[in-house]
């Protein structure tokens, strides 16, 4: 694997009005690994990612995807930028209006100059790779929950970006057609090379698709792990770590409820 | 036996590749660089012109001179199979390297060749179509009378129980509707009631009548036109808002989460909004009257030499209690229409964004055809009883 950064974030710090969520953060994201970013609820997995797709301005620092800054783009050449990215939202993000067949072959169709029954082709090994066979001609609000999110990846890899951007993907899914979803990522992850960045908290599927992973942290608005999840697990200092990878409420919260 | 598949200039994304056959029929085709989004394109154009034209027996393609390679080449491999499959020819990939190999086994070429039938609506007969629509409307009528029902019960138990009207929600839609659609129903009718002084004053003028323009604004105002313009601009700020509240809450599940925490939907939803509109609706329209008049006033006192005094001394002879008691009483009237109308069509919504829309357009369209409709029937009412 080639050690090369694809992904740059430097003295990164984010928030919404004066609210700080994220404080001097920097890490790289190397091209061709699958890295992980978690941590517990509102500590601002999903406030880094937007950052780094540049939908949200950052308060201060750089972030380098692919050799351009992303934060100090006019919106023309950040859409240009984000024609590298693919993003996979939470909840699928397809268009009501479209079938699912159009949704995938919206920017095909834009960007590409195949011909119409390629394009058509294309969709379908698209859909297949999701295993959604069949499913061409059904709109949005004719599927369920996983299959708008399996539609939704089928969309955001339609034109093979260098990174996917998976904000949790597990969610919502059922345990097989999680399993098969990480299979699928680290299948694409070696046939085609694609870096992918990953938001999640579901421990299964980080143990078995992350190389490397930061974990985010409320308190201190940082990072406060970084590395192999499984290293992490057995050796880490942090005692908050080694309790989220080992699925352990905290002390206090013995007899409440709580993840960690 | 060759043909370069490169052009001339040699530019960066045109495909590259090339062909040889052998005198048995076979065709070798080899790739050559980059198979990926930028070259697919114009290499499925080239190549299945290319071999529509020759004939063979079998295809073989060669991967061992490509660079890069990824579903979009998968995609071209199984365009020229469809081909070599049309014209019965036999058809093999050769030299693939073990990351291509990889990514051919994540697709399964033969599924992508079966026809997957479009799922055609056959267009219905004529009768089949007006019985469709007959039964869309009267379940469409069923569901309104049926959500009536439930209004009205909602409001029983709101006087039953005063305690369970939601206060809070109550007073922010009445600021909504009322002060904050205030400004704008002054305004147009401000305006209207300049607009019609000035052109009655045109005609009355040839008479002398330019006293009578103050009787013209202030009845015409306070009986029809400020309780329908009020109505219409209630539809379009508040009708259209409650329909599009309701009818993203639907889609978020908001109203289901309402229903399973024991909430009645109507008696959380939509009578804090009933009430509300059928307090503000009215004081609006007495609002729209004030102005209209004033409007009227200005022309009045501005061309046509009427005095302060008089204008409002023949405003006051003209008008009975009666007709503003009218007037407020169609706006109560209509406050139910718009609110009913605006909260059925907003719970009507399911799917997707775009429901959303079309709910909130016909909810506009629908209450200025029922505050028309109304009208004319209050109309109608007057005439045989006033």
């Amino acid at each position: 694997m080639t050690k090369q950064p694809i992904i740059q974030v430097r003295d990164l710090s984010v928030g919404y009005g004066d609210v700080t969520v994220l404080d001097q953060v920097s890490f790289d994201i190397y091209e061709g690994e699958i890295f992980v970013i978690l941590g517990g609820s509102g500590c601002g997995k999903s406030t880094l990612m937007k950052a780094i797709i540049g939908l949200i301005p950052p308060i201060s620092g750089h972030i380098i995807l692919d050799g351009d800054e992303v934060s100090a783009q006019d919106e023309a050449k950040l859409q240009k930028i984000l024609r590298k990215v693919g993003v996979l939202y939470q909840g699928g993000a397809l268009f009501g209006s479209m079938t699912i067949a159009e949704n995938v072959a919206l920017p095909i169709e834009e960007y590409t100059s195949l011909p119409l029954e390629s394009v058509l082709t294309l969709v379908r090994m698209k859909l297949g790779l999701v295993n959604l066979q069949g499913y061409e001609h059904h709109f949005p609000s004719e599927l369920s929950g996983g299959m708008k999110k399996r539609a939704g990846l089928a969309r955001a890899m339609a034109l093979n970006p260098k990174i996917l951007f998976f904000d949790e993907p597990s969610a919502g899914l059922d345990p097989i057609t999680s399993a098969e979803l990480d299979e699928l990522i680290l299948h694409l992850n070696k046939s085609l090379g694609t870096t992918m960045v990953i938001v999640t908290h579901e421990l299964e599927s980080i143990f078995t698709v992350a190389r490397r992973i930061i974990m985010l942290d409320k308190a201190s608005k940082g990072i406060i792990a970084e590395g192999d999840p499984a290293y992490l697990r057995d050796h880490s200092q942090n005692p908050f770590v080694r309790r989220f990878f080992t699925r352990r409420a905290s002390d206090r919260g013995l007899n409440k409820k709580g993840t960690g | 036996m060759h043909s370069r598949g490169i052009k001339a200039d040699n530019m960066f994304s045109a495909p590259q590749y090339d062909i040889s056959e052998d005198p048995q029929g076979a065709l070798i085709l080899r790739l050559h660089g980059k198979v990926d989004a930028t070259t697919a394109g114009p290499m499925i154009e080239e190549l299945t012109d290319r071999l529509k034209k020759s004939v063979f027996a079998s295809l073989c393609v060669d991967l061992h001179q490509v660079d890069y390679f990824d579903d979009f080449g998968v995609l071209v491999l199984a365009e020229l199979r469809k081909t070599a499959a049309r014209a019965k020819a036999a058809f093999h990939i050769t030299r693939a390297s073990d990351r291509i190999k990889e990514l051919l086994s994540l697709f399964n070429l033969d599924s992508l060749e079966e026809e997957i039938p479009i799922p055609k609506k056959k267009s219905p007969g004529l009768f089949t179509r007006i019985g469709d629509a007959v039964i869309q409307q009267m379940s469409g009528l069923n569901d309104a009378v049926t959500f009536v029902g439930s209004i009205l019960l909602s409001l029983i138990h709101v006087c039953a129980k005063p305690r369970s009207l939601r206060k809070s929600d109550t007073l922010l839609y009445m600021q909504r509707v009322g002060v904050d659609g205030l400004p704008i129903v002054a305004l147009i009718s401000f305006l209207m009631g300049l607009i019609m002084a000035f052109m009655s004053s045109v005609q009355l003028q040839q008479f002398g009548a330019n006293i009578y323009v103050a009787s013209l604004v202030s009845l015409a105002m306070t009986r029809e036109l400020g309780p329908i313009i009020t109505a219409i601009i209630v539809a379009g700020r508040s009708g259209s808002a409650f329909a599009a509240e309701i009818g993203t809450m639907k889609i978020s599940e908001e109203v289901d989460a309402l229903f399973t925490m024991g909430f009645n939907p109507v008696l959380f939803l939509v009578v804090p909004k009933l009430t509300a509109a059928m307090v503000m609706v009215p004081i609006l329209t007495l609002f729209s009257d004030l102005f209209a008049i004033v409007g009227g006033l200005l022309v009045g006192i501005s061309m046509l030499d009427l005095t302060v005094h008089s204008y409002i001394a023949q405003t006051i002879k003209t008008l009975r209690l009666f007709d503003i008691f009218w007037g407020v009483l169609k706006s109560g009237v209509f406050a139910v229409l718009i609110t009913w109308i605006g909260c059925y069509r907003g719970f009507q919504v399911s799917g997707g964004a775009a429901s959303v829309g079309r709910a909130t357009t016909s909810a506009v369209v629908s209450s200025i055809f029922l505050i028309i409709l109304s009208d004319s029937v209050f109309s109608v009412i007057l005439r045989y009883w006033g």
